[in-house]
């Protein structure tokens, strides 16, 4: 071994004995050589590390900066619904229409889907209740052989689901007295190919095996319905061995913007939203927590210091149907002229409400998590926006309190980038409108924080209970939370799922808090491994982990790495294709003289200031951009490589970047609008709506160039705007898609 | 002079900012924390080659009062001083080719996976079974099972990033 002999002596020793020593080397040569290759190759891997640590960055950034995007796009919901009753003049309002429950008599009626025909041709499971095992098996292959089941079974389904958790408690209690050891999985997002492999590997759900599934089946993934049918059925079938616990994707918004509303729209034409307003129902009667031998508490997301099991048990669930739209308060409960005095107050004490929650802010910022710390500041206009559209015009609705004051400390209202001059009638809170403060906020509001907690909550390391204002709900709880909670109510530990973890699962706490998920390749192919838990009597914990691969050769940690390096590059360079202009301007004060390049910092703080994606700029400058000879940054090539989908219809390029932004939630807009499915919206309500939204996000767009835009996409000139089409022309493609793959192609 | 100094503190500043990055992959809770089982992984990827005992050695020099984790505060110069002084240099190639062809007796132009399992999980620092088999994955040609190690050196020395 190396005792502190020089290298260059080293070397040269090595050198002379290898010529020597040909045919028969010392055992010292050997061991020399081998520590020389063991060195090399272990630095190898340490940089392979390194590059996946890297990708998960970017993953993880661009996943929490996505859900900042929902608050906005809930926000924009919320505003619409509050100020526009109706968006075409005549007949009610689309959006309440699917967003709020209504009390379909049809669809209450037990006999509703025996009305819907079963055509002969149709190959796929037909279903018989109660369900037998046969049915399940059914299912099962059914799925696995990529067949759809027919909108008249699944609506018979999901009838008897909520018929079946309608008798069921908030928590459900599970002992391991009388049963073989209880498997607990968490977020399956809508992968198939995970659950199938858990149910291989484990068995499936019977009194032998009994399972917890800890939410989120939906959303992501691309078979959300047929996981969350298979749950369903296997909890029909087994109400006593299977259970399921809501998770924070287990609600309509939620399932607006991350795909599952997408998916079913799809899958069922027809019934499709019957179907929807079913799951609507359903998920918002799924129990929120599970406890098993009163020792372990399992729940989706987390807790709050304010958590109390006791209470969670009594309340009302079902009336918490999405976290992201706050209990309305009703009309009686509050007086209309004090509301606008109180409100005047309020305006007064505005200004001194901005410095305390920027204050607040840069306190979250210092202490926190890396992967928050990008979204605080963006979350100032992002909450102040969301709490500004609790506006209300009309005399007859009240604004939806979305930021419950009393409950948590959030931001104040006064954004910079208020675009309207709607009557902003702040109606926060009831601790401000009457004269005596009360002892506690509402029942239901309270109600509603206790469930959001339990659904949206990260464990954080430092002690404490601060607002989750990165995931606009819930809290993050410090090991004292979790200790006090443990202690109350006697139980020694909390299961929770909501968070991908790269082995599938993660202790943190002192080993009180375990997380567990379950969808592999969460991010791309080879980001994670999925993971469950299986309990036995003695309650000590044993993980499994499994990772489902498309290709049948074992992929090297290189492939591996390079695959979800790839994936994570693009949708960076996506991002910044979005923000182009914005960029550039950045880049343009820096380079006054227009030479095209700035230094390698200049263009890291520009991307750090612009995108708030807490991730290594410098590090991945390589692959995002070409240095100069001189060794400054050529800024224009980060965009190179991208262009549009298809030729782009005259439009700005402001109004094309805010397309590219927001995509995903005009396509969810559209969706909406579009009630009979047939692709097409009218240009009237294509106009209003694009109003409204570059309204909402503060975005300054001439009417007459919405206008244009509007007439140069209606092809036909009938009225009519194909939306599909459209948005194909605002989905960034990468020019080098092709070289990319032919390259990673090798190892 | 001015301009040598200017440049001095370039680099240097240029070395602050590589290390800084390096070290903050491994900084989950963002307080310039790692755990000091990861100053391996980090002082390998900044180009770094040092044997084990140097390596262990450095550690503890950094790590905090055997609490297991190193701050920043003291890794930064370290780590700086290391590599503006080029302490542990990396491999030149033919040395690496040379130390294949030392384990390869036979001159075959490839090693058996059982030969190079043998020398890696036996001689020198040994490999664990995870390391070995996750080299032998990557390493081996996948229809004969061979490793043609002098293909591999090429490949897998070619740093495109950092």
């Amino acid at each position: 071994m190396g005792c502190g002999t020089s290298v260059a002596t080293e070397t040269q020793g090595k050198r002379v004995e290898t010529d020597e020593a040909v045919k028969t080397p010392t055992p010292a040569l050997t061991m020399k050589a081998a520590v020389l290759i063991q060195r090399w190759y272990r630095r190898y891997v340490a940089r392979l590390e390194m590059r996946r640590r890297y990708t998960w960055n970017i993953f993880q950034s661009i996943e929490y900066a996505g859900e900042q995007d929902q608050l906005q796009l809930s926000s924009f919901f919320s505003f619409m619904l509050d100020n526009f009753t109706q968006l075409n003049g005549n007949g009610p309002d689309l959006i309440s229409q699917l967003l709020d429950p209504v009390v379909d008599p049809w669809l209450d009626r037990e006999t509703c889907y025996n009305l819907i025909p079963v055509p002969e041709s149709y190959t796929g499971p037909r279903l018989s209740f109660p369900l037998s095992v046969s049915d399940t098996n059914a299912l099962l292959s059914a799925f696995k052989e990529q067949q759809t089941l027919h909108a008249r079974y699944v609506l018979q389904l999901l009838y008897e689901t909520k018929k079946l958790l309608k008798q069921m408690p908030n928590i459900i209690h599970l002992s391991t007295s009388y049963t073989k050891e209880i498997t607990i999985c968490g977020d399956l997002h809508g992968r198939l190919d995970d659950l199938l492999l858990i149910f291989y590997k484990n068995g499936l759900p019977s009194a032998e095996t009994p399972y917890v599934f800890n939410g989120d089946f939906v959303d992501r993934g691309k078979k959300s319905i047929e996981v969350v049918i298979l749950l369903f059925a296997y909890l029909l079938l087994y109400p006593d061995y299977m259970h399921l616990n809501r998770g924070n994707h287990e609600d309509h918004i939620m399932n607006l913007r991350y795909g599952f509303t997408k998916e079913v729209m799809q899958k069922y034409k027809t019934h499709g939203r019957e179907i929807l307003q079913l799951f609507q129902d359903i998920f918002s009667l799924l129990p929120v927590a599970t406890v098993i031998d009163g020792k372990i508490l399992i729940v989706h997301g987390g807790i709050s210091d304010q958590t109390d099991l006791d209470f969670l048990s009594s309340i009302e669930r079902h009336k918490v149907k999405s976290a992201l739209r706050f209990p309305r308060r009703s009309l009686e409960q509050l007086d209309l002229g004090q509301s606008y005095r109180q409100a005047k107050r309020m305006r007064s004490t505005d200004s001194s409400r901005p410095s305390s929650s920027r204050s607040h802010s840069k306190n979250q910022r210092t202490p926190n998590l890396r992967k928050r710390r990008c979204g605080l500041s963006r979350q100032d206009s992002a909450a102040s926006i969301s709490s500004s559209s609790s506006s209300s015009s009309s005399s007859s609705s009240l604004c939806s309190p979305r930021t419950p004051s009393c409950l948590s400390p959030r931001p104040c209202p006064s954004s910079p980038s208020m675009p309207y001059t709607v009557n902003v009638l702040q109606v926060p809170f009831l601790d401000s409108l009457s004269s005596v403060p009360p002892p506690s906020p509402p029942q239901h509001e309270r109600e509603w924080k206790q469930v959001v907690d339990i659904l949206w909550s990260d464990p954080k390391t430092q002690d404490g209970c601060s607002p989750n204002t990165f995931r606009g709900g819930g809290c993050y709880f410090g090991p004292d939370v979790t200790q006090r909670l443990l202690l109350q109510h006697g139980l020694q530990l909390l299961i929770r799922s909501h968070e991908c973890k790269q082995e599938g699962y993660e202790l943190c706490h002192g080993g009180q808090v375990i997380t567990i998920f379950s969808a592999s390749n969460y991010y791309e192919e080879g980001s994670n491994r999925g993971a469950y838990i299986k309990l036995g009597r003695e309650l000590v914990p044993r993980f499994y982990q499994y990772q489902v691969s498309r290709t049948t050769r074992k992929l090297t940690l290189t492939q591996r790495v390079r695959a979800a390096e790839g994936s994570a590059l693009r949708a960076l360079k996506e991002k910044l294709f979005a923000h182009r202009s914005e960029l550039m301007a950045g880049f343009q004060q820096y380079d006054q003289n227009n030479t095209g390049s700035v230094s390698v910092s200049e263009w890291a703080q520009v991307l750090e200031s612009v995108l708030r994606l807490d991730v290594p700029w410098r590090t991945l400058r390589p692959h995002l951009t070409r240095l100069a000879p001189d060794g400054s940054v050529e800024y224009q090539s980060c965009f190179e490589d991208m262009g549009p989908g298809i030729p782009l219809p005259q439009v700005t390029p402001n109004l094309a970047e805010t397309l590219f932004r927001y995509r995903t939630d005009i396509e969810i807009i559209f969706n909406i609008i579009d009630k009979d499915h047939s692709g097409l919206i009218s240009t009237e309500e294509f106009r209003h709506t694009w109003r409204l939204f570059s309204a909402h996000l503060g975005v300054d767009i001439d009417d007459r160039a919405i206008d244009d835009l509007a007439r140069s996409i209606d092809f036909n000139k009938d009225g009519s705007i194909d939306f599909t089409e459209f948005l194909e022309a605002f989905r960034v493609v990468h020019k080098l898609d092709n070289k990319d793959q032919q390259l990673n192609g090798k190892t | 002079m001015a301009e040598n100094k200017q440049s001095a503190e370039v680099i240097v500043s240029d070395v602050h900012k590589k290390i800084r990055a390096a070290f903050e992959a491994f900084d989950f809770e963002s307080n310039n924390t790692v755990d000091a089982r990861e100053i391996g992984t980090i002082v390998y990827s900044l180009g770094c080659f040092p044997f084990q005992k140097d390596l262990h050695d450095f550690i503890s020099q950094v790590e905090e009062n055997h609490s297991g984790y190193v701050h920043l505060d003291k890794f930064l110069p370290a780590m700086t001083k290391v590599l503006m002084e080029h302490k542990f240099p990396p491999i030149p190639e033919d040395l690496l080719l040379q130390a294949f062809e030392v384990l390869d007796k036979e001159k075959k132009g490839y090693l058996q996976p059982e030969e190079l399992t043998k020398y890696m999980t036996q001689e020198g620092e040994p490999f664990t079974q995870e390391e070995m088999d996750e080299m032998l994955t990557a390493l081996a040609d996948h229809e004969k099972n061979h490793i043609y190690y002098k293909d591999l050196i090429s490949q897998l020395t070619i740093d495109p990033d950092m």
